[in-house]
């Protein structure tokens, strides 16, 4: 009995000390490894080819060999919604990763990012950024906090096959509400699949109005100093939801599923199920490499505007930012690594080619239609640069990239972007789902609730 | 020792000499330590820390968030009772709790009585009643995720959808199920029920055998057709297992989650918004990290709510279930 006592008595130190260890183990995250280098934990887009995989590590290295008090430690990170709340609360994002427009300003205001735009400033590209982009990643006062790295606009893309299919010119692309309308019609008739889908669900129902607000010459705020007002129910978003009332109600030729999200319609899209959708123009790589799109079934154009001088089309892109806990010296190296891996390739030959050709040798699509983070000129070059590498079917983009640059781009709205964006959702299913919507009362309580957001602010 | 009685019996209960009480050992740390005490904290403790750590500490770290402003990432700030105050005054609130109200009254009109039916059957079941059993079980053992992923094909609005096509066979629809504000919360419930009722039943199956059979036996002598022994017999027998099953039933669809957040994310039009999926819309619809101090409030005054609840529903029934 003593000696089961004993035993016991032993298997309950050990235990306690194994949670005692692994608590504590958990508690630390050390900024300098043993050589007294400063660690930096990169991102790295999950599920790569091999090939991409060594490429990446190629620059890794190279990057270590001109920085060798730096040592680059890669993690494996996508940003995602639901899982970018969870790593950004819980503190577990790497120390440099990337985030779209969307979230650059949101997270500006609520110091959730390092400011770094210190470093940034020194960068010597750093005055020549697109305004309009760089407004994504700066605070109010103009200072970049967040480094873009790559932009697009808004398009409506459409599917070639169901337009042959329904009897329609796939290279002469509807150019205007009232073709969209018809044509969603005619694809809803011909091939019993969904002329024209809207996303309305976890915030892109809200993404997508303020879309088509824009290119009806509208807005979801106005700026005056530090006061914004919200402009949600006015005439242009009044008519967005009409058109897709009418298209929903009258014509049947919206489908059956008014609960898609930016993943959902992709898959229905790629899997024809959808004529034209508006989304942003630079998808094509994601929908052939998750979605398995086929090639020659893509077609994108621009979106089309309203004859109206305030009319354009909504801009997005992504941006580079560094964790708010590192320190100092994780800070400067972390810009250092911006510049090397996201910038250089956009502004210097041997970094662009080496890039691209990463990227076609992973099987991943290399041309896909964006818009310039610098000037023309620098991204004109660029292209050149890279052209020999280029995989995607351009022919099928020329209606999107013979245009893409005469169209106004206008940024997201910057104040409680994600919560107005989120109580739209329901106006636009609302509209989709209930014949008897009172628009003006839809948009009438949404703008209340909105602006009873950004007065909190 | 004492040596334990070799017949037993009440008229034998009279018989044995009432035991003397046992002589007072005095207790002092070193005897607590002698007789094991201290083993038996030491093997308390790697179970407390866990439940320390993993338990009691997020719930207590929800009653001070509940109290703060907090992003996780910048100092929190002590605002009082504001986020409670923000959280009443949501109007989405209402809707929130109005659609969980909803669901539970579906839940408890279609969920309830299926299990128990099934039980009831499935007893008086001569040959297979394994078989049964085990496909009556089969969906509780399904990953949640991939049985709601397998449902939205069954529901997919579309004329080829799986239930539409069969209601398409007898001239009927096609039901635009998830998609519409009327239709989408009894989608979910129909699911739901199909998803728990295994479990429920298999519970009632193993408190049905508990019934003695002369019950039956006389029941069928005094000449009572099934649904009187159903009524008179089964169900006062399985009163105590019922009263618990309606407890974790209206604590579970109070809890809702699952179905409305991966099926519809509370639309059509916030339709199937329900409370624990606002309380999550609160903490994560927003990338940026949302307002964890209302969602945090919000947890904490379901809890309340379900805790009195559940203590004034025991409170009341306790007569019929010791009956």
């Amino acid at each position: 009995m003593r000696s089961l006592r004993s035993a016991g008595l032993l298997a309950v130190v050990a235990v306690t000390t194994a949670v005692a260890a692994t608590l504590t183990a958990c508690s630390g995250d050390s900024q300098d490894n043993a050589d007294g280098k400063t660690v930096v934990n990169v991102t790295i887009d999950p599920g790569l080819e091999q090939g991409a995989i060594d490429a990446f590590e190629a620059r890794v290295a190279q990057f270590e060999s001109a920085n060798s008090t730096i040592d680059i430690v890669p993690k494996e990170y996508k940003w995602e919604g639901t899982t970018f709340t969870a790593q950004l609360a819980g503190g577990t994002l790497p120390d440099v990763f990337t985030v779209p427009f969307t979230d650059g300003r949101g997270l500006i205001e609520r110091k959730q990012i390092a400011d770094i735009s210190g470093l940034v400033a020194g960068l010597p590209y750093a005055e020549k950024f697109n305004e309009n982009i760089a407004r994504a990643g700066s605070s109010d006062d103009g200072r970049i906090w967040a480094v873009p790295i790559a932009a697009y606009g808004q398009a409506l893309h459409y599917n070639r096959t169901l337009f042959t299919q329904a009897g329609l010119d796939p290279d002469d692309p509807p150019s205007s509400w009232d073709e969209v309308r018809s044509a969603a019609r005619q694809i809803a008739e011909r091939t019993g699949q969904a002329g024209y889908a809207q996303m309305t669900s976890g915030n892109t129902g809200g993404w997508m109005l303020v879309t088509l607000a824009y290119a009806m010459g509208g807005r979801a705020e106005s700026i005056d100093g530090d006061r914004a007002t919200s402009t949600i129910d006015t005439p242009e978003m009044a008519r967005v939801l009409q058109t897709l009332r009418t298209m929903r109600w009258d014509d049947n030729s919206m489908g059956a599923n008014f609960l898609y999200e930016w993943g959902t319609i992709n898959q229905d899209f790629a899997a024809g199920r959808i004529g034209m959708h508006a989304s942003g123009g630079g998808n094509y790589g994601s929908l052939t490499a998750q979605n398995a799109m086929k090639p020659e079934d893509y077609g994108v154009t621009v979106l089309p505007l309203a004859d109206d001088a305030d009319a354009g089309v909504l801009g997005g892109g992504t941006l580079a930012a560094v964790n708010a806990k590192a320190s100092d010296a994780v800070r400067a190296a972390a810009v250092k690594w911006i510049d090397f891996y996201y910038m250089s390739k956009l502004i210097t030959e041997e970094a662009a080619v080496l890039d691209a050709k990463t990227t076609a040798d992973s099987g991943q699509a290399v041309g896909a239609p964006e818009l310039p983070v610098f000037d023309k000129a620098t991204f004109d070059q660029r292209q050149r640069w890279i052209s020999e590498y280029v995989n995607v079917p351009l022919e099928q983009m020329t209606p999107y990239t013979d245009e893409m640059f005469d169209q106004p781009l206008i940024p997201e709205p910057t104040r409680s972007t994600q919560e107005v964006y989120g109580l739209l959702d329901p106006v636009v299913q609302a509209v989709l789902t209930d014949r008897d919507a009172d628009v003006s009362a839809l948009l009438r309580d949404a703008e209340a609730q909105a602006q009873a957001l950004l007065d909190r602010r | 020792m004492t040596t334990a009685p070799t017949v037993a019996g009440p008229a034998l209960a009279t018989a044995v000499a009432p035991r003397p009480p046992r002589p007072r050992r005095r207790r002092t740390p070193v005897t607590w330590v002698r007789g094991g005490g201290l083993g038996t904290v030491l093997f308390l403790l790697p179970m407390l820390a866990v439940f320390l750590v993993f338990s009691w500490l997020p719930i207590v770290q929800a009653v001070v968030m509940s109290v703060q402003e907090t992003n996780l990432v910048t100092a929190p700030v002590f605002v009082g009772l504001d986020n409670f105050r923000a959280v009443l005054a949501d109007p989405l609130l209402w809707t929130a709790v109005r659609n969980t109200l909803w669901f539970a009254f579906l839940a408890l009109l279609i969920g309830y009585p299926i299990p128990l039916v099934a039980a009831v059957l499935m007893s008086e079941v001569r040959r297979f009643k394994g078989l049964y059993s085990a496909l009556a079980y089969l969906p509780v053992v399904i990953p949640p995720v991939v049985a709601v992923l397998l449902w939205k094909f069954f529901y997919d609005a579309g004329p080829n959808g799986v239930f539409n096509t069969l209601l398409g066979g007898v001239g009927l629809g096609p039901v635009p199920w998830l998609q519409d504000a009327s239709t989408a919360m009894f989608s979910l419930v129909v699911q739901a029920t199909w998803a728990a009722a295994g479990g429920t039943m298999i519970i009632y199956l193993a408190a049905l055998t508990a019934v003695a059979p002369e019950l039956y036996e006389a029941a069928e002598l005094d000449g009572a057709s099934v649904w009187h022994k159903v009524w008179h017999v089964t169900l006062p027998q399985l009163r105590g297992v019922l009263l618990i099953t309606f407890v974790l039933q209206i604590v579970g669809t109070a809890q809702v989650f699952l179905e409305p957040f991966l099926f519809t994310g509370g639309g059509p039009a916030n339709s199937t918004t329900t409370i624990l999926l606002l309380i999550y819309d609160y903490a994560f619809a927003n990338s940026l990290g949302g307002d964890y101090g209302a969602a945090t409030a919000l947890s904490l005054m379901l809890a309340v709510v379900l805790a009195v609840f559940s203590a004034i529903y025991f409170r009341l029934t306790r007569s019929w279930s010791a009956g």
